[in-house]
């Protein structure tokens, strides 16, 4: 776990404006936004970890979280792949390329990429789950030669439903071997069938104790996926869950997002299992 | 600073002096029978001979046989009324050729002295200063209200049934965190200043020093405070009891009793959750942010787009518990519960938290 970039000066709850610059649809109800500020010098100083997120605002709907899913180097421009959800997502999906809206961020904690240096890495993500692992993708790539074995387990309800798949053999090529899989099957589909626990349930593990699991989908997945890897032999310090709460302020004031003492949106979204794991695990919590 | 000595008929004189440095003067007063905290004029609008009489689930005002200005314990409301204001505005946003304009809205003009402060509500006041002023992100709304507020304590002589502030270490006495802190005497009030802009207003007051004789009958009286408290909440060990205890069978328990009303967290001085909305006006070219008090026992609190989170009362009243009384000791370093009682006196099914929490430390079944 790593502290926020820095405590913000000044008023959380100001926002900066930004432009969408361009929409790539991804999956039905899901399309990635790029996104510029308005102002120069906002883009100029803008910095995110993999694993943190924004807040976007629709003034007059309101405000959802969303993480990054860009390059994590990316300067000036970056994206946010979103889901229709509900209000503002829906809303979101309404606004065309130039369309302004705020944003504050980015908030919480990131991945643990410079823990996996050296170590094997799995990923392992539910649906629109991959969003907030496509920049830790990105930088295992841009890395390649520092870490071992390198895998991305990724489950949808259907085929439909599995993200970024246009990048997928650009993924396999450059050495993290993507497996997919399905919990529902259709027509054309002749891949995994099955929850990606599934897939981690078979998948060799040559060095366990050497060996660090991101996961991010539903929590019951993420629960699942846990289980099966400390069973496997992976100690429950090497495993990393991003979790999802109601969010109202992303800035630890507003109560919502508490799972047992932690504030997701600070503490988290990203937790390090063995830390959260006693909370987690409490049904209703 | 010596105690120093103000006669019960100079208090006004006090009151014009704050309202001379303009400051607006807030206090108790009696409305819709309780005794509440509202804008005050002057002393006359304290409520000078009522007192309140407390129990789990009861609260009645009765008339007093002195003619006592500050002779209550707490009521209803907490400060956190002014420095966490119920409904404010956190943006305003006007919808411009090129997308939208976004403002912080004015700082507050108005400035406030609190009038009649218990040392519970000294502690309530420190607590949520650790939660909006002392962590990662300021909330510039408390930080305006609370810079500029003056504080005027009062030592409790008299404890109702449900407050234990001394299992907290909140009370009753006035330690810290007042500009000035009174004890009401039958004649007069011992003044204690514990800023130098306290010291400045006991500068242009009528006081002299209180003789020990005084200074004797203010303890007696502050110990009477003491004497008169029977609640008490043992805390030993009560971070890991609750949050080892989450799938204990009293949950159910009180679950089966409480109504998910939120009584608790709106009476309650420290509770600080709150949500945000949308207020446009018709064309929706202007917005405001609008942020509200919310509660951890409202169903949507916890409302994600798969579903709600604590979607049954058992596990809205363990958030509220566990939150006061646990978890916040992890967050905050300190408890959320300051012993003031409110959120006994104000249940409607009587339920006690210091009750909950001896049944906790009972093994299940
Ligand atoms: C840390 C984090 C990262 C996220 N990353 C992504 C992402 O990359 N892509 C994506 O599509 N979605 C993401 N989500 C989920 C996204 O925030 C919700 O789908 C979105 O808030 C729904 O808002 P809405 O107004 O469209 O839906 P509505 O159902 O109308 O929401 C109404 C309100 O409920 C609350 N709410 C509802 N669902 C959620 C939820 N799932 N999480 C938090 N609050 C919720 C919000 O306060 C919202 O304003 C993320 C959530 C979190 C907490
Ligand atoms: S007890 Fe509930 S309402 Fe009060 S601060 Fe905690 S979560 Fe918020």
């Amino acid at each position: 776990m790593t502290a926020p970039l820095s405590p913000t000066v000044g008023n959380p709850w100001l926002c900066h404006t930004v432009r969408i610059a361009a929409i790539t649809p991804e999956i039905s109800g899901v399309a990635t936004y790029d996104f510029e500020f308005t102002d120069p010098d906002a883009a100029n100083r803008y910095q995110f970890r993999p694993g943190q997120f924004n807040m976007l605002y629709l003034p007059g709907v309101g405000e959802a979280a969303i993480s990054l899913s860009a390059h994590p180097a990316a300067r000036r421009r970056w994206s946010h792949t979103i889901r229709v959800a509900g209000n503002v997502t829906q809303a979101l999906a309404q606004l065309g390329t130039g369309g302004v809206l705020g944003l504050r961020g980015p908030f919480g904690s990131s991945w643990p990429i410079d823990d996996c240096r050296g170590r094997d890495v799995i990923l392992v993500a539910g649906g629109i789950g991959l969003a907030p692992l496509r920049p830790v993708v990105y930088r295992l790539l841009a890395e390649r030669s520092h870490f071992g074995q390198l895998t991305l387990l990724h489950g949808a309800r259907s085929p439909g439903g599995l993200l970024y798949t246009r990048e997928h053999a650009t993924w396999n090529a450059g050495g993290v071997a993507v497996q997919t899989t399905v919990d529902r099957t259709a027509a054309d589909w002749n891949g995994n069938v099955g929850t990606a626990v599934v897939l981690l349930d078979r998948l060799p593990l040559p060095r366990p104790e050497n060996t660090v699991l991101l996961t991010c989908g539903p929590d019951v997945m993420m629960h699942f996926t846990a289980r099966a890897a400390l069973q496997r032999g992976l100690p429950a310090s090497q495993l990393w869950i991003s979790a999802e709460r109601n969010m109202q302020c992303a800035v630890g004031l507003c109560g919502h997002c508490q799972l047992g003492p932690e504030f997701v949106c600070q503490d988290g979204p990203v937790f390090r299992y063995d830390r959260i794991a006693p909370f987690f695990r409490v049904e209703g919590l | 600073m010596p105690d120093l000595l103000l006669q019960k008929g100079d208090l006004q004189l006090l009151f014009d002096r704050l309202s001379g440095d303009g400051f607006r003067l807030v206090g108790p007063t009696v409305s819709q029978e309780a005794i509440v905290y509202d804008e005050i004029a002057s002393v006359g609008d304290l409520p000078r001979g009522w007192t309140d009489v407390q129990a789990p689930g009861s609260y009645r005002l009765e008339p007093r046989s002195d003619e006592a200005f500050f002779g209550y314990v707490v009521g209803p409301h907490s400060w956190k009324k002014y420095l966490f204001p119920p409904l404010a505005t956190l943006l305003t946003a006007d919808r411009t050729d090129s997308g939208w304009a976004m403002h912080a809205p004015p700082e507050p003009t108005e400035k406030y002295a609190f009038i009649g402060v218990r040392a519970c509500e000294l502690a309530a006041i420190k607590v949520q200063d650790r939660v909006f002023l002392e962590g990662a992100y300021v909330d510039p709304i408390y930080k305006a209200r609370r810079d500029r507020c003056f504080i005027v304590a009062v030592n409790c002589t008299q404890a109702a049934a449900t407050c234990f502030c001394t299992s907290m270490n909140t009370g009753p006495r006035c330690q810290a965190g007042f500009d000035l802190a009174l004890t009401e005497l039958s004649a007069a009030f011992i003044v204690e200043a514990g800023s130098d802009s306290g010291r400045q207003v006991c500068g242009q007051l009528p006081l002299r020093e209180a003789t020990p004789a005084e200074r004797a009958a203010a303890e007696a009286a502050r110990a009477q405070a003491v004497a008169g408290i029977s609640k008490r909440l043992e805390t030993e060990g009560i971070r890991d009891l609750l949050l080892t205890n989450l799938e204990h069978p009293r949950w159910a328990d009180v679950a089966a009793r409480c109504l998910s009303c939120a009584n608790c967290t709106m009476v309650c001085p420290t509770c600080f959750c709150s949500s945000v909305g949308e207020v446009t006006d018709l064309k929706g070219d202007h917005v405001e942010r609008q942020r509200q008090w919310d509660s951890c026992f409202n169903v949507d609190f916890s409302r994600m787009n798969g579903g709600v989170v604590r979607n049954d009362v058992r596990s809205r009243y363990r958030q509220w518990l566990t939150h006061k009384l646990a978890s916040w000791i992890d967050q905050f370093g300190q408890s959320g519960c300051v012993g003031c009682g409110r959120c006994i006196t104000w249940c409607p099914v009587a339920i006690d938290l210091t009750e909950e929490v001896a049944a906790l430390r009972e093994p299940g079944p």
